[in-house]
């Protein structure tokens, strides 16, 4: 109970430091909001009354604490350019994103993990050669790349979607949504599945060089059973570290992805609202996903005390 | 005879080429019997019962010969017939108490896994009998220890735990490959104790392989001295002891600690 209390006082704690960056960092860009809402033609009798309307006359830290108090009250602030409240101009987006980002991870854990085994099972034969070549390659293309490919393949000659077609398809309901959200997931998961199964294939194979191993064969067990009751539990453990990490790269790989397949999720508003200078849909956004990778590798954490009894009682 | 090896030979292909690990091997073994092996590392102790186990990969190890156990040739079965035999009638105890159980699951699983793997008991029946053979591996208070993971426990309990592993089914021989080898001097005794009294009272015969004559003459009446994959010298442990024959187990002898000449630092860690 100690532990986890320090664990979530420790998660607090990052939060707060991701937000103190975020804010400070925009702030000190070069750029004024104002520029971008008024135009350069504005006199400095309109600029200064709108940065006080805005709240931008405030020093940095009173700002950084209304923002804070804010954000713990649910307020995300009102966007500059579009004046009307974050949340409201991000409330669809984020469901996108989301979708999009959980479809990714659920890809790459379905592809990845029957695959490494496989690897594993029949290491150095065909199929094991198969998969590491693929792997290989998919490693190799970064996403957005994968997006144009993929783009290319199922859209331009399969014609199994239309690219850019997907406000449409979210109005024909939730199968079309879905179906146009996999194939830029698809490219998010492809090369984060192939690292997986490279992981993976390497951790089994090296928990079947283990002593315990040799012990459960010599009680009579065979060799699936081996692989699936003894070594699968070891190998999985650094498996679950690097996907809790892979969260990470996943919600970025939407922000790059979703610009590729003209998908309206966060990524193009983050995008926008930085060449705008609209700084609290920035700084929500940013702060969004601060709380997604905190939140994932705490528990990565607890799911790794679950699988390993030697770290229970640290 | 339980155990009849004649002519055993092993090759292990490497990287850089084959070696001859095993050659010549034969050993008779009653019912009942304890026999130690000795011999110095890489004296192919352990080669031969890993070959005798089927635990040498077939792929990388040439075993040619027989053994043949309880009237069938281990060598001449094939992987479904060798895991029959494997942990119900022939079991191991290896010389790595530390890595030897699986860390991330508890010891009264891997007590039971023999039985899982050769029975149709229920968890009832199953927790029955791992408790009663952590109790005959000298384990104290099995209930409690039967929800514990390894590294819960020392090095001397968790080779109790193997032993409690292998003795589960209640196998005709157990191979002890140097079981008190990476355990404390005090310890190593008490193992030996509990090996002898499973010897003795539930009549399993045991082939005990250590590097150290002293721990063989502790529980065995016969012993076989191997070097460089050939046995070099057999015979009753008490006239091997006090008379070797052969120059390699007088210095096997003196290569022990012994307290009356005030020598140290020869011992094997």
């Amino acid at each position: 109970m100690k532990q986890i209390l320090k664990r979530l006082g420790l998660l607090a704690a990052t939060l707060l430091l991701v937000t103190v960056l975020a804010f400070v960092a925009f702030s000190i860009l070069p750029g004024d909001p104002t520029n971008s809402i008024l135009g350069l033609n504005a006199t400095p009798e309109q600029t200064a009354a709108l940065r006080e309307r805005l709240g931008l006359d405030l020093p940095l830290w009173q700002r950084y604490l209304n923002w804070l108090g804010g954000l713990l009250t649910g307020q995300l602030g009102q966007s500059y350019l579009y004046e009307m409240p974050v949340s409201q101009l991000l409330g669809s987006r984020v469901a996108v994103t989301a979708t999009l980002t959980a479809m990714s991870f659920g890809l790459i854990v379905a592809i990845s993990l029957p695959l490494g085994i496989l690897a594993a099972r029949h290491a150095g034969g065909w199929i094991d050669r198969v998969v590491s070549v693929l792997g290989q390659v998919t490693m190799s293309i970064p996403n957005f790349l994968l997006g144009f490919l993929l783009t290319c393949l199922f859209s331009l000659i399969l014609r199994w979607f239309t690219v850019g077609s997907f406000s449409a398809a979210a109005e024909q309901g939730l199968g079309a949504y879905l179906g146009y959200l996999f194939f830029p997931a698809l490219s998010i998961a492809l090369p984060r599945a192939a690292m997986t199964v490279k992981l993976l294939r390497g951790a089994i194979l090296g928990e079947m060089g283990q002593d315990y191993i040799r012990t459960a064969y010599s009680r009579g067990n065979s060799k699936g059973r081996v692989l699936w009751r003894f070594a699968l539990r070891n190998a999985m453990i650094p498996v679950i570290t690097f996907l809790a990490m892979t969260v990470a790269d996943v919600v970025a790989g939407s922000l790059v992805v979703e610009q590729v397949f003209a998908v309206q999720g966060i990524g193009q508003m983050l995008v926008s609202s930085i060449n705008s200078r609209d700084y609290p849909v920035v700084q929500a956004i940013v702060a969004l996903i601060a709380v997604v990778v905190v939140a994932s590798n705490f528990a990565a954490d607890a799911l790794y005390r679950v699988m390993d009894p030697r770290l229970r009682q640290r | 005879m339980l155990l009849e090896v004649e002519r055993l030979r092993v090759e292990l292909h490497t990287r850089r080429g084959s070696v001859t690990a095993v050659e010549d091997f034969s050993l008779a073994l009653e019912q009942g019997e304890a026999v130690g092996l000795v011999g110095e590392s890489g004296s192919g102790k352990t080669v031969t019962a890993h070959a005798l186990m089927g635990l040498l990969p077939r792929e990388r190890a040439e075993v040619t010969g027989r053994a043949v156990f309880d009237g069938a040739d281990l060598l001449a079965m094939d992987r479904a017939q060798l895991r029959q035999v494997q942990g119900r009638q022939l079991s191991i105890v290896f010389q790595e108490p530390m890595t030897s159980l699986n860390p991330t699951m508890r010891i009264g699983r891997q007590v039971e896994d023999a039985l899982r793997v050769h029975t149709g008991l229920d968890a009832g029946a199953r927790r029955q009998r791992a408790l009663e053979a952590m109790a005959l591996a000298g384990l104290p208070e099995p209930e409690g220890l039967y929800r514990c993971y390894p590294h819960q426990l020392s090095g001397g309990m968790r080779q109790r735990v193997m032993i409690a592993a292998a003795l589960v089914l209640r196998p005709r021989l157990l191979i002890a490959d140097e079981p008190t080898t990476a355990l404390d001097v005090t310890i190593q005794a008490q193992i030996l104790d509990t090996l002898r009294r499973i010897n003795r009272q539930e009549g399993t015969a045991i082939l005990l392989i250590s590097h150290d004559l002293g721990v063989v003459r502790a529980l065995c009446g016969r012993v076989v001295v191997m070097r460089q994959g050939v046995i070099v010298e057999q015979g009753r442990v008490e006239d091997i002891f006090h008379r070797p024959q052969q120059a390699y187990t007088r210095q096997l002898l003196e290569a022990r600690p012994s307290w009356g000449k005030g020598k140290e630092g020869q011992g094997h860690g």
